[in-house]
């Protein structure tokens, strides 16, 4: 399959995206938990990228969100930078942050890696508790303002942010692919694949894991300025851990390492929660069995599955195509018969 | 081309690799034999750089090479293989040989973000390098099969190709014909002579004892991390440490 029709896959979600604020009829409230949806994908996309491609559970990446969101709530508030401005930090400063934590906690290997960055994950949610001064504690930040419009553009209609949720998730998607489909992208997935292997092909292992972390917490840390301007307050919960998980499950739901599976696994997970809604606290006794459906018969996720199926198929069109891969008789006879007709 | 001299390393109080020194010839196959747990591993992971040797020193075309990093050892030309053979199942075989040529490019982040020629010419080049690499080993045939769905053999042969792909001065091989049967182990046996012509230098570590015998020029044999003999394959067959080694000491109703 060419770059062309790789990128084709795209263009009919994406329509129904651009199309949906008509489709709904005006309905905000689709539209804003829709927004959400889309920035919990852009975190979810990080995510899948240390954990999905690279092979690394970071379990601190909502407290990296929180960051970004901090980033700009403390910034707009109180000290009066520019939302845009603001935004942009929110990317960096967790990137900044996350630099020496993952030096430190990518020594370890997996599940030490895991409850390393689980608990760094709660360090940083005490810190957004405790630091008055700094975060405004459990009384939170309150009116952050909203992104302000380019000209004619506006962002403080539900649509319109709808529409910047949506726009940011297209960037971070394009990139992302640019990143997964090069060759940086396959050092993640040699990392993933085989941590020994990987070193032995002479990919450094510290500085391929070091820069999937900090790629993937300046994803989040975009999302959660993203997550700040919609919002517009911020408290402490935006670090639970709970959060985190829920990115997980989105990602096992839409499918590890795959660029649309975090995409479809953070649509999927809200559209299910507020379907289940009138059932309260009783809907997880159906969401958990649901998921463990899910898992037994797709493990590889929604987008994982079908993409397993398609490079099954495509290697058998191959097979069939290509004469380098008929049996070795035949393919001597076919190149026979080139030099004949040559 | 590659000197070892006294090298050795600890695990606490057990020398898992004990003084061994030994020179290795350019284009010579070396296999490294030996009961099981006599070190043959860790000497492999001592070369590779994977252990860290508490003593001793290592040198490759003259350079001193002890105690780097394995992805350094790479970038300088030792490539291995694994006794298992990790493939990416869910990609095809050609898919999963592109990563080999990974260390002798340079593209970066930021190449990969805005797309740069640097970037399409280094991802061609792998790709040549990895169909070069499959068809020296003989599997061109099975370059867009989905590795889960080829059998051990050729898993064998795709990792061989995987460590050709970065190419390497000298490939260690860690028990390349484990897990397939005779005849395979015979076809296997060619491709090993086919890469000690092609001007590589192989080391081995092998159990099967035939293969070892018909390839090597020459014979290592550790035991409880010793070198205990060294030589022609006829002269390790006649010699009497090694025959105690495997067969134990007769001494006992002595």
């Amino acid at each position: 399959m060419g770059p062309s029709r790789r990128s084709a896959i795209w263009i009919a979600p994406l329509a129904v995206g651009i199309a949906l604020p008509w489709l709904a009829g005006g309905n905000d409230y689709v539209l804003s938990v829709l927004a959400l949806a889309f920035i919990y994908a852009i975190a979810t996309l990080g995510l899948n990228l240390i954990t999905g491609y690279t092979g690394q559970l970071n379990l601190a990446h909502a407290g990296f969100m929180a960051i970004g969101a901090y980033t700009v709530g403390i910034l707009t508030v109180d000290h009066g930078v520019p939302f845009w401005w603001a935004f942009m930090l929110s990317g960096v400063v967790p990137a900044v942050l996350g630099m020496p934590i993952g030096w430190l906690s990518l020594r370890l290997r997996g599940y030490y890696f895991a409850i390393f960055t689980l608990c760094v994950g709660t360090i940083i949610n005490l810190v957004i508790e405790k630091w008055d001064g700094l975060t405004h504690g459990v009384s939170g930040i309150i009116g952050i303002p909203a992104p302000p419009g380019f000209g004619p553009v506006q962002f403080s209609t539900p649509r319109a942010q709808y529409y910047l949720a949506l726009g940011a998730l297209v960037v971070m998607t394009w990139m992302m692919q640019r990143i997964v489909r090069s060759l940086v992208g396959r050092s993640f997935m040699a990392v993933r694949n085989s941590e020994p292997l990987a070193e032995a092909l002479g990919i450094p292992l510290m500085r391929t894991k070091l820069l999937a972390f900090v790629l993937s917490v300046f994803y989040a840390g975009l999302a959660g300025g993203l997550y700040a301007g919609t919002i517009r307050f911020l408290g402490p919960d935006v670090a639970n851990i709970a959060h985190t998980f829920d990115m997980v499950t989105a990602m096992l739901i839409g499918g590890l390492g795959t660029v649309a599976g975090p995409i479809v696994g953070s649509l999927v997970l809200p559209w299910i929660t507020q379907y289940l809604q009138f059932m309260q606290d009783y809907r997880m006794l159906v969401f958990g069995p649901l998921l463990v459906v899910l898992l037994i018969f797709l493990p590889a996720g929604i987008v994982g599955s079908l993409r397993n199926w398609h490079a099954r198929r495509a290697s058998q069109a191959l097979a069939v195509a290509q004469p380098d891969a008929a049996p070795a008789h035949e393919h001597r006879a076919s190149a026979a018969q080139r030099h004949g007709h040559a | 081309m590659l000197e070892i001299h006294d090298l050795g390393v600890r695990f606490g109080g057990l020398a898992a690799v004990d003084g061994v020194s030994t020179r290795i010839a350019r284009g010579s196959i070396t296999a490294i034999i030996g009961p099981n747990g006599a070190g043959k591993t860790t000497f492999f992971n001592l070369i590779s750089g994977v252990c860290k040797p508490s003593c001793g020193s290592i040198r490759l075309e003259g350079q001193t090479v002890t105690g780097s990093r394995p992805d350094h050892m790479a970038r300088l030309g030792i490539a291995r293989t694994f006794q298992s053979s990790q493939l990416f199942d869910h990609a095809s075989v050609l898919d999963n040989l592109i990563i080999g040529h990974r260390l002798r490019t340079r593209a970066g982040l930021w190449d990969a973000l805005l797309g740069s020629s640097r970037l399409r010419r280094e991802e061609a080049l792998c790709r040549t390098k990895a169909q070069a690499a499959l068809e020296f080993v003989g599997l061109r045939d099975v370059a867009h099969r989905l590795a889960g769905d080829i059998t051990q053999e050729q898993r064998k042969r795709t990792a061989i190709a995987l460590a050709l792909a970065t190419e390497p001065k000298l490939i260690l091989l860690d028990e390349p014909a484990g897990g397939i049967n005779p005849e395979e182990t015979a076809q296997l046996g060619e491709l090993i002579r086919k890469l000690a012509l092609s001007g590589l230098t192989v080391c081995l570590v092998e159990h099967k004892m035939d293969m070892v015998m018909r390839l090597a020029d020459t014979v290592i044999v550790l035991n409880h991390g010793k070198k205990i003999a060294e030589g022609a394959p006829e002269a390790i067959r006649e010699n009497p440490h090694v025959i105690h080694a495997y067969l134990g000491v007769p001494d006992a109703e002595a």
